[in-house]
């Protein structure tokens, strides 16, 4: 109870305290809030990797019932992360923002917001209530959406704001479904209801249930087709928000999946299949879109769809390995996903705030403006590239290491080979994760390369610069925990040990985790051993030509010798080949004006990619019903008179209707009579 | 440490080979074929130029390319003897290092602002990235036909014996050679011949490298070649012994630079846009190979 108090209250405070004082000190009572709150949700949750339990129950309400708050090893991983990039994301907005400091009432709006966030997206990983749950659920989604909307005097992030207002809330609707269901069945809120739901009910109705919990956290978690709103929600936000939410928002998604997976524990074989097929799709769709990307943000936010369909094939062969009844198949994909969603919210957040330093100094975000960065701003050059290598699963980053773990569990369940689907299930979902990489590689060099390399592309107002050490400070810390995690990823399986044996429903024994750890332990070694190696290719290379002449020059033209930056490769051009490749699932939207007549006017040429899913899902039904609408448009026209005779009708309808039934009877009772 | 010692000593006559055979082709007598390799340590010695748009990513790509590729031949195994490197699913860590190479090279060609390294960039980006599943598939069907998932370990145990072995070994040998071919960017994916910046892939990438760099650079290719050759090698003398294998794997090795030759005399380069078909349909083969090899499992 003392901890759920003093976490109250000093939420409660800290939100108090940033209405009254000046825009820089709020940034600063909001970092304070945060690592405040997130040491009160840490230190239990440590406890509880470290073999502790921790459980406590809230009195509640005569209509949620008694509320339990629980910590088991699932929720504290979850806790661990979203603390993490929390503090990271508070600690590069509170910089960020400073640029706003004009703004008094909306700054004090988005920290308030921001520590709701931060309680909300606690409170979902702890609560064991669906009431209490969707309460959370709803403060996470309301309050995400203040920040998201921050630059609303933008038509453009109002938009975004408001579809993820509503894609989120029609995710909500579905749990509530799903949740009341639950309760009308077995007349308890509690989580433990859901257990007693699948021991009485049919496996159709359990797999049914799943179904709509699965659904419903996808819209979170952004797989395809539900991931619509992310690359709009991500560019509109700022980007210590785009980070948050890239990092960790969406994982809640996950979390909840996972969270399902343990209640509902029947038909794994059935689930396993479902997430890994939609998780390959979303893999593969998220990247493939990424690539034709014009704007920054918008890439990284297509990267996220990437990384959770990453996460989903973990998960998938997950499932699996529970389905076919092989330990180390389960063990080996939950480690591979978990750990993903650590190095992703790593990763990503780096990559946002990066993207956020480019947008600070240059003030746009459209890839084709940069060039040439990395001169102006070295170290986010330098950090960006890490994250990019990260992102693309390169040794010897994190990401690496858990695309490394996946692979495995899908190699051993090739091998184990339990039936003709499974063989291909895996294959499919390899070859997903090798396309996927490459991709990623792609993507990366392209966003990288043309954003920092090269020769400025576009004269901007104000030469950019790099940023201060305190803007820079939470992208360090971030890039420390991407290399300590490629380099030492032993410790950190260790550290999931007791979510693993959660999840695959066993006491974590002695003979398993080990076996796992092994090569895990191998790998490390080989890491480092890769970076020992690059050290000393590097310092022979400088050994060696340091003795020799250099001189510097133009870029090989072919002999041309007055280059422009206007004759670098863009961003379009260094993509177009895949672009025609890739026409068939990508659709293109191209505006030319050519050169033609015998004065022609400015010739002009742009694409677009729109996502095909928002077209087909979304854009087109919406115009099918803005249609029907607009037909029904005459019946609101502003004439007093006429709204009431629309009263009037009605009266006359409803009585009317039921005299005619009266009629009816009558004359059918009349029938019965004569026949 | 052996298999290591071996690509090394393959890759410095490797190319060497592969120019003498196109010169017999071709009806010139040719250089000897230790001249490649007398070229790079020419390069070695010399000083560099470096553009004035170029930063530091340019300076450190090319050294992390080559140790990238290092760190792939470690984890190469040769017959019954692991690499330097063995474990579970480590030719996941061979192709991500190679990719991680691949990322240094690009990043270093758009380095330079130019725009026909641009275009060599986004040429290798797309097709290196296209051959990925192919070798992934191949190695999962190696690894469900020996019930292995180690290099060491499919290659210690995999038998040439039965009549479809035979077809899969074939397949499994084209395959090793093509994706070789694409990852070096030779025939009939890229020319390294050619005279015209526009048609080539690699070689425009690194116009504007040399000295010491393009040294390195250029012996990578080799270190590659040589390192395939040794994984083709593999598929066959994994069983014998030591002695009778390295002779084996010698002759192996110049039977592929044989091989790599004859197709660069007498085939000519795709036409861009159809690379991406041909390199995607030896996904569709490897594909071919995993349903053989669960007919042989049933």
């Amino acid at each position: 109870m003392s901890f759920i108090g003093i976490y109250i209250l000093t939420l409660l405070l800290a939100m108090l305290f940033i209405g009254f004082v000046n825009p820089k000190t709020k940034g600063l009572i909001a970092v304070l809030g945060t690592i405040v709150l997130s040491v009160i949700a840490c230190v239990p949750a440590v406890n509880v990797l470290a073999n502790n339990a921790f459980q406590c129950r809230f009195a509640g309400s005569w209509l949620t019932g008694v509320i339990n708050i629980v910590i088991d090893p699932l929720s504290a991983w979850f806790v661990l992360v979203i603390c993490f990039t929390m503090i990271t994301s508070v600690l590069y907005g509170q910089q960020y923002m400073q640029a706003y400091a004009e703004r008094r009432s909306a700054l004090s709006l988005h920290w308030i917001s921001f520590l709701l966030v931060h309680a909300g997206l606690i409170s979902i990983c702890v609560l064991q209530n669906s009431i209490a749950f969707l309460i959370a659920w709803e403060l996470m989604a309301f309050s995400s959406f203040v920040l998201v909307i921050f630059e609303g005097e933008k038509m453009r992030t109002i938009r975004a704001g408001v579809n993820y207002l509503i894609q989120s809330h029609i995710g909500v609707v579905l749990l509530t479904i799903a949740f009341v269901w639950v309760a009308a069945v077995t007349g308890t809120f509690d989580f433990s209801g859901i257990s007693q739901f699948v021991a009485t009910q049919s496996k159709a109705a359990n797999f049914g249930l799943m179904l709509m919990f699965f659904i419903g956290f996808a819209f979170k978690a952004g797989f395809v087709p539900f991931h619509t709103w992310l690359p709009h929600a991500h560019p509109a936000a700022p980007s210590h928000v785009s980070g948050m939410m890239s990092g960790v928002l969406i994982k809640i998604g996950i979390y909840g999946i996972m969270r399902m997976l343990i209640l509902i524990n029947v038909n794994y074989l059935a689930v396993g299949y479902f997430i890994l097929t939609i998780s390959i799709i979303t893999g593969l769709y998220g990247v493939m879109l990424a690539i034709v990307q014009h704007n920054l943000k918008k890439l990284l936010a297509y990267h996220s769809v990437e990384n959770i369909g990453i996460i989903g094939i973990g998960i998938g062969v997950g499932c699996l390995g529970l389905g076919y009844e092989n330990q180390i198949l389960a063990i080996v994909g939950f480690a591979g996903g978990l750990l993903h969603v650590l190095n992703h919210s790593l990763f990503k957040s780096l990559l946002f705030y990066g993207a956020g330093n480019v947008y600070q100094a240059t003030h746009t975000m459209d890839i084709e403006h940069f060039g040439g960065l990395i001169k102006k701003m070295p170290q986010t050059a330098l950090l960006f590239l890490l994250a990019s290598l990260a992102i693309c699963g390169l040794p010897p980053f994190n990401g690496f290491v858990s695309e490394f773990i996946i692979y495995n569990g899908l190699f051993s369940g090739i091998n184990a080979s339990f039936s003709m689907p499974s063989i291909l299930m895996f294959v499919a979902a390899m070859a997903g994760l090798a396309l996927i990489g490459g991709l990623a590689v792609m993507c990366f060099t392209k966003a990288f390369g043309i954003v920092f390399l090269g020769e400025p592309r576009k004269q901007f107002h104000s030469e950019p610069k790099e940023f201060g050490l305190a803007k820079l400070l939470p992208m360090y810390m971030v890039g420390i925990l991407i290399v300590a995690i490629g380099l030492f990823p032993q410790y950190f399986i260790s550290a999931i040990r007791n979510v693993l044996a959660q999840m695959v429903g066993l006491d974590m024994s002695a003979t398993i985790l080990p076996l796992c750890c092994e090569t895990i332990t191998q790998i490390s070694w080989y890491m480092i051993g890769f970076v020992v190696l690059v050290v000393i290719v590097l310092a022979v290379r400088n050994l060696c030509s340091s003795r020799l002449p250099k001189a510097e020059g133009e870029t090989w033209g072919c002999g041309y010798l007055a280059p422009t930056p206007k004759i670098q490769y863009t961003a379009s051009s260094f993509v177009r080949t895949y672009r025609r490749l890739a026409k068939p699932v990508l659709q293109i939207q191209k505006k030319s004006v050519g050169v033609d007549g015998i004065f022609p006017q400015a010739a002009s040429y742009s694409t677009e990619a729109l996502d095909r899913t928002e077209t087909s899902l979304i854009r087109t039904p919406l115009k099918f019903f803005r249609l029907i609408l607009s037909k029904l448009s005459v019946l609101q026209n502003g004439c007093l008179q006429n709204y009431i005779l629309y009263g009037l009708l009605f009266i006359v309808v409803a009585l009317g209707f039921l005299f005619i039934c009266h009629l009816i009877k009558i004359f059918v009772n009349y029938l019965n009579t004569i026949l | 440490m052996l298999s290591f010692a071996l690509i090394f000593a393959v890759s410095l006559f490797f190319s060497g080979i592969v120019v003498k055979v196109k010169s017999i082709a071709s009806g010139r007598k040719g250089p000897g074929v230790f001249q490649p390799i007398c070229d790079i340590w020419r390069l070695l010695r010399k000083g560099a130029v470096y553009s004035r748009t170029s930063s530091i990513v340019f300076q450190i790509a090319p050294s992390i390319y080559f140790a990238s590729i290092l760190a792939a031949m470690a984890a190469v195994p040769f017959g019954s003897q692991g690499g330097i490197v063995s474990f579970s699913c480590d030719f996941v860590f061979f192709a991500y290092v190679l990719a991680l190479g691949k990322f240094f090279c690009i990043i270093g060609a758009l380095d330079t602002g130019s725009s026909f390294e641009g275009m060599g960039a986004s040429r290798e980006a797309l097709f290196s990235m296209l051959a990925e599943p192919a070798f992934f598939i191949l190695m999962g069907t190696l690894g469900l036909l020996t019930g292995h998932t180690s290099f060491l370990q499919i290659f210690s145990s995999l038998h040439i014996d039965t009549n479809l072995s035979y077809i899969l070994v074939t397949i499994a040998c084209f395959l090793l050679i093509m994706i070789c071919m694409i990852e070096n960017s030779r025939m009939p994916v890229d020319d390294p011949k050619t005279h015209l910046e526009l048609t080539m892939i690699h070689e425009v990438m690194i116009l504007d490298n040399s000295g010491f760099d393009l040294g390195l650079i250029l012996h990578a290719t080799n270190l590659k070649f040589a390192m395939y050759g040794a994984l083709i090698a593999d598929l066959f003398i994994g069983n014998l012994p030591a002695n009778i294998a390295i002779a084996a794997f010698f002759g192996i090795q110049i039977a592929v630079a044989i091989i790599a030759g004859i197709i660069e005399s007498f085939m000519a380069r795709f036409r861009m846009s159809h690379n991406s078909q041909f390199i995607l349909v030896l996904s569709s083969l490897a594909l071919l190979m995993l349903l053989g090899v669960m007919l042989i499992n049933n």
